[in-house]
């Protein structure tokens, strides 16, 4: 019973973890990327940056930001910090993708009818954009929730304890109890998420 | 041919250019254009693709500022005015529409008048007015998507949102070229009455000289970014010149 009690309380640990990145990640990406449109020059540098991260095998990315002083060091803090870097990028170039992909001529009435640079983007840029950017949070979503195991390696807990734990006793049982629900997590999260962007208004 | 503002009368021009170039690098889109537009009048500027004539449309909504020279609106410069408050007092149709396709026709329509601060049920009612008058009866129209509308039902409603906020200049981008003949025929004999009906100042772009005989009160025909002709109609037919020729060719 208490082995059932640790899955749950580890698959909460883990649950919380991914919903702090990825929220973190997502206003970040989000706000970042809006920016983005407005400066086509800055493109490519924060473009490179948050692909570069992504390039980072994950478990060198956790070990990396160890020794970094106040950021880093080992536990929870750190753990969440390697994964809004990973989940970044996707977030980051969807909502670039969807602001820019808005019709020409619908951008250029909106412009024309006198509406005002806010307008434009409350009312007409990210209503248009919002299936873009929803898919970049569903992928940002699903790879950090298989991404977060490795959070256990620098104390960040999670599902991780089970597989690191049955990695070093080889123990497949206890990789399991870690692997299968991150993967249960991750197929909730897909199709929730997936439930919700076609929900939106269908354009 | 010089460009005076014969037909302008005694009433001060709506919109004026004023030794307008304008250019991109080294290429010259518009040379020294001068042209005063009356209120209440339907000038056509006529000319083939790359003569400028919607780089010069663009101008008068600010969407574009002249490299030299000056575009007068109601005597202000484009320059002077607060360009989102100059852009509400001036209707747009383009050939494209851009429709808001979130946007259901209503609240398409009621655009402009929503960001002008009007009442609701003034919207309302301004909306189901202007559908009416465009022959899309309100019942059935007000609640569809863009994507449910034909494309000659999604320019009138292009029109309808343009005319929504009563503005007292328009301006047209060949709205009616990528409809078909037949359904072109039948929004521009619609574009009369409603332009003859609401006395509007328009400003229309168009490359197909039917079209500008048609509708115009006068004609300005742009060739390599110069006004080469601006007359009425009727003395389109007479008037001389090599690119007058060859649009009067078309006419057949």
């Amino acid at each position: 019973m208490t082995q059932f009690t640790e899955i749950w309380d580890l698959t909460l640990e883990h649950i919380s973890m991914v919903l702090i990145a990825v929220g973190i990640a997502s206003g970040l990406g989000i706000a970042l990327g809006i920016a983005l449109t407005r400066r086509p020059g800055l493109r490519r540098w924060v473009l490179g940056f948050a692909g570069v991260m992504q390039t980072v095998p994950s478990l060198a990315l956790f070990g990396f930001l160890i020794p970094i002083p106040l950021i880093g060091g080992i536990g929870k803090r750190t753990a969440i910090l390697a994964l809004v870097l990973y989940a970044l990028l996707p977030v980051l170039r969807n909502t670039l993708t969807g602001i820019l992909g808005v019709d020409a001529a619908v951008r250029e009435s909106a412009v024309a009818m006198g509406m005002t640079e806010r307008q434009i983007l409350w009312e007409v840029e990210l209503p248009l954009a919002s299936r873009t950017i929803l898919a970049g949070v569903r992928v940002a979503t699903v790879t950090t929730i298989g991404t977060a195991t490795i959070a256990a390696a620098i104390g960040g807990g999670g599902l991780g304890v089970f597989i690191f734990r049955g990695l070093a006793s080889v123990d497949s049982a206890q990789i399991l109890a870690g692997a299968i629900p991150a993967a249960c997590i991750a197929l909730a999260a897909e199709g929730g998420l997936g439930w919700v962007e076609r929900k939106l208004s269908p354009v | 041919m010089t460009a005076t503002d014969s037909g302008a009368g005694p009433r001060p021009a709506q919109v004026e250019f004023r030794d307008v170039s304008y250019r991109i690098g080294a290429k010259q889109i518009l040379s020294h254009l001068n042209l005063k537009v009356a209120a209440g009048e339907t000038l056509v500027l006529l000319g083939r693709s790359g003569s400028g004539k919607t780089t010069a449309l663009k101008m008068v909504n600010g969407l574009v500022q002249p490299t030299e020279g000056q575009v007068l609106v109601e005597g202000k410069p484009t320059t002077e005015w607060d360009l989102v408050r100059l852009r509400r007092r001036i209707g747009y149709v383009i050939q494209d529409v851009g429709l808001f396709p979130h946007f259901t026709v209503s609240r398409n329509v009621g655009l402009v008048p929503r960001l002008e601060g009007w009442e609701p049920a003034r919207i309302d009612h301004r909306t189901s007015e202007l559908l009416a008058m465009l022959d899309l009866p309100p019942d059935q129209y007000l609640q569809r998507y863009p994507r449910q509308l034909s494309g000659g039902q999604r320019q009138r409603v292009g029109v309808a949102r343009a005319l929504a906020a009563d503005p007292p200049v328009l301006l047209f981008d060949e709205p009616f070229g990528a409809l078909d003949p037949v359904t072109r025929q039948e929004i521009q004999q619609q574009f009369l009455r409603v332009s003859q009906s609401l006395g509007k100042t328009s400003i229309f772009v168009t490359h197909d000289a039917r079209e500008a005989m048609l509708l115009a009160t006068r004609i300005g025909l742009l060739a390599g970014g110069r006004l080469e002709t601006l007359v009425s109609p009727s003395d389109f037919l007479q008037a001389k010149g090599a690119e007058v020729e060859a649009f009067r060719a078309c006419l057949g």
